[in-house]
This record gives structure tokens, C-alpha cells and sequence, in this order.
């Protein structure tokens, strides 16, 4: 825990997790996870394949339920609830929609959903940016993957939410439209909103993150700030910062293999 | 809930195995109802076909709807709604749209050729039996993560009730022969949504006397209103109890 340190705490947590544990039968796939996330941070979530990146951040949307511990967004108990959601936006890691229901249909029911915690005027930057009006009429099921991908993150910003999860965002993404997405990741990061991200192309997490929450074999290594990392390993690039705090704890053989640098 | 219901049902009546499913109802209900003279024959033959038909593709469209749709039930879940609401707007979609394709392809015909207390009855039965095997369905999904499993176990289920079901019961009648059965014939009927619709449409009909002396307690029971509210509420508890089931294991279920 000595990497606690350097992230301003002076704003209330958008997202607290207190003693996470969570098993997959005999597998412990989270242990005793406890971290604050203030509002205004681009986290990135990294770790090996397996080290629970994925869970945890479904324990956040509530899709897993932890065996115990608490988890608040905007300091409320998410326990049983189902409305705080309407604060968050996700963009899943593989999009797969109804194959017969047109792209203006799924904004619709999106919209429809939200009605009650979506601002009135929508946030529809990557819509018009990803050029996706022109495909409105389009079923889902005739997209590319890369197109799925865009409507996806279009989703997940439209209705301005103050939490964004974005899982392997520009993964399948062509150069231009990983750009677009990147600006306006970092737009909404000046606007103040907390950003989750999870990814294994470190160069993307080198631009966007300020922070690094490192998870190994389900517990937190490290929580630090992007700056702070760099400035204690002497390393300009984050994918060497990490892969150099960790071999410090003993796990380099795990990490190399999971963050190709 | 049926802010998602209408967008499912939507996506499903577009698809080309829900279109298939209703042209072939609509034509081996035509053609049975036209070949023969005899409406009551075509009811019969009709009810056969319905009997094996509308469980195995109930159970198994819905069972492959459900595996398929399962990202989009993760994003779902992503939003606010609660698990609840999701699972059953999936239920009623799925549900309502195999039902319109039995009402296309079953109900038109037989009400054109026998629109009698006969032929509503093969409706009502049919469609109480794709909205069962639906909800079976759908407790199969929820049981296990993985498709293949999901797949076989909703096989099991339909192979169950459809054929194994039936010999098990002649089983039972074969080795205790010598005992008065008819009361527990008749609630072993009342275990099999299957047997439960192919008596409410016998019944109806004239020809419980091929039945035995089993018939004529069936006949007793099941053509009087009594009788048939007791079959028909049976029939209905085979449609809430899997689904609600369901629900409860989903309500808990790390997706």
C-alpha cells in the first residue's frame, strides 16, 4: 500500500468500495478490495488476465454480486438498488445486439429507460462524430464489429452520466474513430466526471489515465496517481512504470505476460 | 417493463425461424382441415402434430433467444432496471411473439374450418402450452451459464414431457392393473402440461368412449365447467411456476 498516495481526496468518493470479496465457488476472485474513486480521475483499472479486473467492475454495475462488503456510488449504499445506475454510463467489451432491431430503435428503448435521471438535452458528440445517423435506419445486426463498438460507446455518453465504465474501449476500433473516442474521453474527463477504464493497450492508458489501479489475483496492488508512478520509478512510459513496480513485488513473471510492452 | 417487451417482441417477429414456425402451423393446419371431410378428423390429426410441435420449438427457440440475447441482458442490466423487470420484459416477449406465431399459423385456420367450442379449445390448450414450455425455457436458461448445457437440458425437458412421460405412465398402469387407477390417472395428467392440453381437447370431443372406462372418469371430470376451470388453472400453474422460478435464480445470478 505504500503507492496510496498522491490522489486528491479533498472531493467526496463518486465510487467507495469497502472489504470486497466475491467466489466463484472454490475461486477467489476478489479479496477484501477497498478503494475510493473521486470524482474528476481517469482510473485506469489494469492487472493480469484473471486478476479480477472484469469482476470488480461488474460488482460496480451490480451484474455480480459480492459475497460481502459495500460498494457506494455518490456515497449511497448500491445494496439491492437498481436507480444509481441511471449516474452511470457502460460501454461493454463485446456489443451484441437484438440482430433485427435498427440502430434508432436501441437509442429509443435507451432512451426510453433513462427518461427519468437523463438530462433533457442529450449528449450526442460521438453520434454525430462516428457518423452514425446516416446508419439510423440500419438493423444491428448487418454491423461491423467496429460499428457495434461505436454505437456502444455512443450509448454509454449519451445521457451525460457522471460515471463512465468503459471496458477495452478502443479495442476493434479503427485509428480515426480510437482518436475520436480518446478526445472525447478526455473532454468528459474535463468536465469533472469519474472514468473507469480497463485495458491492455498501455499507450492508450499512458494518454488518458491519471490514475492506475493495479488489481493482482483479485486484490489491489497499488492505487496511485499516473504522475506519481512515473516519478518514483525514474520511467517516462506507464507500461514501464508498472511492469517495474511490480517486479519489485515479486510478480514480474505474471505481468509480462499479461502487459506487452 | 414494456418500455423493453416492445423492442424484443420487435426483434423477434423479424426473425426468419418465428416466420417459418408460423407458414408451417399454417400449413399443416390448412391442409389437414382441407384433405379431410370430416373437421373433427383434422382437429385430431392437428392436435398430434400441435402436441409434439409447439413444445420443441417453444422450448427450444426461446432457450437459443435467451443465450443470444445475452450481452444485451448485461447491458440491460447496466441500466437502471431492476433484474426483475428485465427478465420478465424478455419473458413477455418471447412469450407474446411464439404466441402470435401460433395464433397466424393455428388459430386463423381452425377458427375458419372450426370456429366451435371444439376448436377454441385446441387454441386456448395450444397457447397455454407455448407460453409453459416458454417459461421452461426459460428456467433451463437460468440454470446453467453454459449454452450447450442450457440446450440439453431443455431437450431433456421436451423429450420428458413429450415421449418418456406417457411410457412411464403406461408403466404405472401396466404393473398395477389389478387397482382402481382412474383417480390417479388423473393426477399424473395434471403433472404433464402435454397430457393436461391433449385432454382438455379430447374431451370436447366424442371419442373419450375409445378410452376405456379411464375415459368416462375423464369424461366425467373435465367436461363439466368445474372440471375444466381445475384443468385449465393446472395448465396455468405450469405456466407461472417455472418462469417465477426463474426469476428468483436470476434475481441472484452474477451475469
Amino acid at each position: 500500500m505504500q503507492y496510496f498516495k498522491n490522489i486528491p481526496q479533498a472531493l467526496p468518493p463518486m465510487i467507495r468500495a469497502e472489504n470486497i470479496n466475491k467466489s466463484f465457488g472454490k475461486l477467489q476472485v476478489l479479496r477484501n478490495v477497498s478503494v475510493s474513486l473521486p470524482q474528476g480521475r481517469v482510473v485506469a483499472v489494469i492487472g493480469p488476465n484473471g486478476s479480477g479486473k472484469t469482476t470488480f467492475i461488474k460488482t460496480l454495475l451490480g451484474m455480480v454480486v459480492p459475497d460481502n462488503g459495500t460498494i457506494y456510488v455518490a456515497g449511497q449504499s448500491i445494496a439491492n438498488r437498481h436507480d444509481y445506475r441511471g449516474q452511470i454510463g457502460y460501454m461493454p467489451q463485446i456489443g451484441r445486439y437484438p440482430t433485427h432491431l435498427k440502430i434508432k430503435q436501441l437509442f429509443d428503448m435507451m432512451r426510453d429507460l433513462r427518461k427519468e435521471n437523463a438530462p433533457k438535452a442529450l449528449d450526442e458528440d460521438l453520434v454525430v462524430a462516428f457518423g452514425l445517423r446516416d446508419m439510423f435506419e440500419k438493423p444491428l445486426g448487418t454491423l461491423s464489429g467496429g460499428t457495434k463498438q461505436k454505437v456502444s460507446a455512443a450509448l454509454a455518453f449519451l445521457f451525460n452520466p457522471p460515471i463512465l465504465v468503459l471496458d477495452e474501449p478502443t479495442a476493434g476500433l479503427d485509428p480515426l474513430s480510437s482518436e475520436l473516442l480518446k478526445e472525447k474521453i478526455q473532454r468528459e474527463h474535463d468536465n469533472g466526471k469519474l472514468i473507469l477504464i480497463t485495458s491492455h493497450v498501455m499507450s492508450d492508458l499512458d494518454e488518458l489515465a491519471t490514475d492506475v489501479l493495479y488489481l493482482q489475483d483479485g486484490s489491489v496492488q497499488f492505487y496511485s496517481s499516473v504522475a506519481n508512478l512515473k516519478l518514483d520509478t525514474g520511467e517516462q512510459k506507464l507500461g514501464r512504470a508498472i511492469a517495474q513496480i511490480m517486479s519489485k513485488t515479486e510478480a514480474s513473471s505474471k505481468l509480462s505476460e499479461a502487459i506487452k510492452i | 417493463m414494456n418500455k423493453v417487451t416492445k423492442y424484443v417482441l420487435y426483434d423477434i417477429v423479424r426473425n426468419r425461424f418465428v416466420m417459418g414456425y408460423t407458414l408451417l402451423l399454417a400449413a399443416v393446419s390448412f391442409s389437414f382441415f382441407s384433405f379431410d371431410p370430416d373437421p373433427n378428423k383434422g382437429l385430431l390429426s392437428l392436435l398430434n402434430i400441435i402436441l409434439m410441435v409447439v413444445p420443441l420449438v417453444s422450448i427450444i427457440f426461446s432457450t437459443i433467444h435467451f443465450y443470444n440475447s445475452y450481452e444485451f441482458i448485461e447491458l440491460l442490466s447496466a441500466q437502471p432496471l431492476s433484474r426483475k423487470s428485465i427478465f420478465l420484459s424478455e419473458y413477455i416477449g418471447v412469450a407474446a411473439s411464439l404466441s402470435l406465431a401460433f395464433l397466424v399459423g393455428v388459430g386463423i385456420p381452425t377458427v375458419l374450418f372450426e370456429g366451435t367450442e371444439r376448436g377454441i379449445s385446441l387454441i386456448i390448450s395450444g397457447l397455454l402450452l407455448t407460453l409453459s414450455f416458454v417459461s421452461l425455457a426459460f428456467l433451463a436458461s437460468v440454470i446453467t451459464r453454459d449454452k450447450a448445457k442450457g440446450m440439453g437440458l431443455a431437450l431433456v425437458i421436451w423429450f420428458y414431457f413429450a415421449l418418456v412421460y406417457d411410457g412411464l405412465v403406461l408403466g404405472i398402469l401396466f404393473s398395477f392393473s389389478d387397482y382402481p387407477l382412474e383417480k390417479v390417472m388423473l393426477f399424473l395428467t395434471a403433472l404433464n402440461p402435454t397430457d393436461l392440453a391433449r385432454i382438455m381437447v379430447l374431451m370436447k370431443m366424442d371419442i373419450s368412449a375409445l378410452m376405456g372406462f379411464t375415459g368416462a372418469v375423464f369424461q366425467d371430470f373435465f367436461s363439466t365447467n368445474y372440471g375444466l376451470i381445475i384443468a385449465l388453472s393446472v395448465l396455468m400453474v405450469w405456466v407461472v411456476w417455472p418462469v417465477a422460478l426463474a426469476t428468483r435464480i436470476f434475481n441472484k445470478k452474477d451475469l
